[in-house]
């Protein structure tokens, strides 16, 4: 991604875990605005379709010590090792069904093109990515509230969250008919981060010091001197990413005060925790 | 009833014993049709894959039936290239393998993909960076060139030989076969590599993935490395099966113990390399991503230590060194032991680089995920076995295969009861 293109943006997420009361409203509203399918019986968690997924993580101490949050996990849209793009899923499908948008940083699915390999699920380390097990069915009449923003998916291709894109898209068809060069920073919210009632999901331009996501993260645009495949690293103390030591270099940024929530975060050896929970950013470069 | 079809000299079972054969494992074809059938109309809900495991037991098997249908490569490549003659006399019978292993295998991935009738995207829309991309073009190419390799054999049938065209054709074929035998070499050892490539590049599977060469993850040499190792072992497995159907001695014992001691050394030379890139994995590559290796053996109900000391000493070390000493591999049981285990270890190997590495959690909240294939998962997976087996009985009762046949079964007619 080139950041001196005054045009690109790196559209990214940061969401307030000690907000969230995992309500699930992010889930639901994911569903909706995008179409997507759900089954008869949605027991059996491991084929059913969420793009936006809600965790629930505790810190394992019994009561009265027991501390409950919940984590929810839309697709990462990682940027890949040193953020140039080749994301987990991007790099391994062979048809160039999902795509990396250097212009928004957003990870894409071309439906029409997946041929349902899943070779990009396993490659997923997050568990973001969706099959379609089944031909997509509502039930008599949901079918007229769907979104005509958002094509529904065929059988035996694989899906995952959008960051809403088609908001993307009507933001900058109403920017332009207005004259305007871009968008602002209220014009595209995911449907997620609308629907929160605690406010804890904030969205935005991770390359634009003026939006709220960009003040929150304080992303270090330099690579981690302990890692040189990450970049963005968050310069705040409370801010994270997931499994950010692979190098996948997520948009998706979680925020807490407590510390056993921010070392779930990832996975640490014994006492290794310790030693580096205090890197925040690149060191060598403040 | 058929006999004017027989190769000439040969002795085959009557008609009805054969017909009946072929349609009692003909039985077992339908029943993977039917599944495969259904999955086709149905969709990949009849398997008891999931979002976890995206990669499951069809996988396992179109690796595992292309790393033991090495053996064709792996064979041509000495015969041809190299000019170990003695392979003559098994290099017809590596082939049919050869073909029907890579048959088996394109037919498995035209079952296994969710929109069959998307399957030619994968070269209309080719990602140049994906190992898959790689995997289809050299595996496409690489069967077709099989089947040219294979096509003389035909052509060497009693009555199709008659016809003057089909046997100047399959005369010259022979003559040019060290070109297709390199083609085959160069397109296996890239298919066989990016078949290995398609999990070490998974960087964010830290049991996968492998540090490299350039664009090549160790796993990409491993595994062509296990393929040419182990391939032959597969050859000879079902040379030995043919000839205890038969009974028959079909292929001479110095043939055997040739291809037997090249495998060997293949074998312990390929299992030295792999226990240094476990070594360096467990050490280096996954204390790097936080985890220790007891993360990828515990806490679950099946994956344990056992799994690694199996493939690594069990069916890799232990078959390496049966074959590579001479007292033990011209001993026809320690033989056998060690072709079966050689075998079994690179069907495990391939098993743990598809599965295993799917039911690993990665995030540090999430939770071993198991799974247990479906019927029709199961009957399709046997379908290329039964096919197989079908192919094999045809070609050598149709098609002179073993080139000694006639010689060893007129010589020593004793023999035959063995």
């Amino acid at each position: 991604m080139n950041k001196n293109d005054k045009k690109a943006h790196k559209f990214g997420m940061v969401i307030d875990l000690d907000k969230c009361t995992g309500c699930g409203s992010c889930m639901v509203s994911c569903m909706s605005e995008n179409n997507v399918p759900f089954k008869e019986d949605e027991s059996n968690k491991k084929d059913s379709i969420t793009w936006m997924r809600v965790y629930k993580l505790t810190n394992g101490k019994s009561f009265p010590e027991t501390e409950i949050v919940y984590l929810p996990r839309p697709c990462q849209h990682c940027g890949g090792k040193g953020d140039h793009g080749h994301s987990p899923c991007v790099s391994v499908c062979p048809a160039t069904a999902t795509d990396y948008g250097y212009d928004t940083g957003i990870v894409s699915q071309i439906y029409t093109r997946c041929f349902g390999c899943r070779y990009c699920m396993g490659a997923c380390p997050y568990h973001a990515r969706y099959f379609n097990w089944w031909d997509p069915k509502w039930p008599e009449g949901m079918e007229k509230y769907l979104s005509p923003d958002v094509s529904p998916r065929m059988r035996g291709v694989v899906e995952k969250c959008s960051f809403c894109y088609h908001r993307y898209q009507a933001a900058k068809d109403k920017a332009y008919y207005d004259g305007r060069e871009d968008i602002e920073e209220n014009e595209y919210q995911t449907a997620c981060t609308t629907a929160c009632p605690a406010g804890a999901i904030v969205f935005g331009d991770l390359y634009n010091p003026a939006h709220r996501v960009h003040e929150i993260v304080k992303p270090d645009p330099h690579p981690a001197s302990i890692n040189s495949t990450v970049v963005g690293k968050s310069r705040n103390p409370n801010v994270f990413r997931l499994l950010e030591r692979l190098g996948t270099n997520p948009k998706v940024y979680y925020l807490s005060e407590r510390e056993w929530v921010r070392k779930a975060g990832d996975n640490y050896l014994a006492g290794e925790w310790d030693k580096i929970k205090n890197h925040h950013g690149s060191e060598s470069h403040g | 009833m058929d006999s004017a079809l027989i190769p000439e000299g040969a002795k085959r079972c009557a008609f009805p014993k054969f017909a009946l054969g072929i349609a009692i494992v003909g039985a077992v074809v339908l029943w993977g049709v039917y599944a495969m059938g259904l999955i086709w109309w149905k969709g990949l809900n009849q398997t008891n894959m999931n979002d976890n495991y995206g990669f499951a037991l069809w996988i396992w098997a179109d690796l595992a039936v292309i790393a033991v249908g090495g053996g064709a490569f792996f064979t041509g490549l000495l015969k041809y290239i190299f000019k170990v003659d003695e392979l003559k006399n098994i290099i017809n019978f590596a082939v049919i393998i050869g073909f029907i292993c890579y048959s088996s295998a394109l037919l498995i991935l035209a079952i296994d993909i969710g929109q069959p009738l998307r399957g030619w995207f994968i070269f209309w829309h080719a990602n140049v960076h994906s190992m898959l991309t790689e995997v289809a073009f050299c595996l496409s190419c690489y069967f077709a060139v099989l089947t040219i390799e294979f096509i003389p054999n035909i052509l060497e049938n009693r009555q199709a030989n008659k016809v003057p065209f089909f046997h100047h054709l399959a005369h010259n074929m022979h003559g040019v076969m060290a070109v297709f035998a390199a083609t085959g070499a160069f397109l296996s050892f890239f298919h066989q590599g990016s078949l290995g490539g398609v999990a070490g590049v998974m960087y964010g599977r830290p049991f996968a993935v492998r540090e490299g060469l350039l664009i090549w993850p160790w796993t990409f040499f491993l595994f062509t490395w296990s393929a040419a190792a182990f391939g032959p072992c597969f050859t000879l497995l079902v040379t030995k099966i043919t000839e205890a159907v038969t009974g028959k001695k079909l292929v001479k014992d110095n043939v055997v113990h040739l291809l037997a001691k090249i495998s060997g050394w293949m074998i312990t030379t390929y299992i030295i390399a792999k226990i240094i890139d476990t070594i360096y994995w467990a050490t280096v590559t996954v204390p790097g991503l936080g985890l220790d290796i007891d993360h990828f053996y515990s806490n679950n109900a099946f994956y344990g230590y056992w799994i690694l000391f199996t493939e690594i000493i069990i069916c890799g070390v232990i078959p390496g060194l049966l074959l590579i000493m001479k007292s033990t591999r011209e001993n026809p049981t320690l033989r056998l032991l060690a072709i079966i285990l050689g075998v079994i270890g690179v069907c495990l190997n391939r098993w743990v680089m598809v599965l295993q590495i799917m039911a690993i959690p990665v995030m540090s909240f999430d939770t071993w995920a198991l799974y247990i294939p479906s019927w029709q998962e199961v009957a399709t997976t046997v379908l290329p076995v039964a096919y197989g087996i079908i192919l094999i009985a045809v070609t050598y009762r149709y098609l002179p295969v073993f080139p000694q046949e006639k010689e060893l079964n007129a010589v020593q007619p004793v023999t035959e009861t063995e």
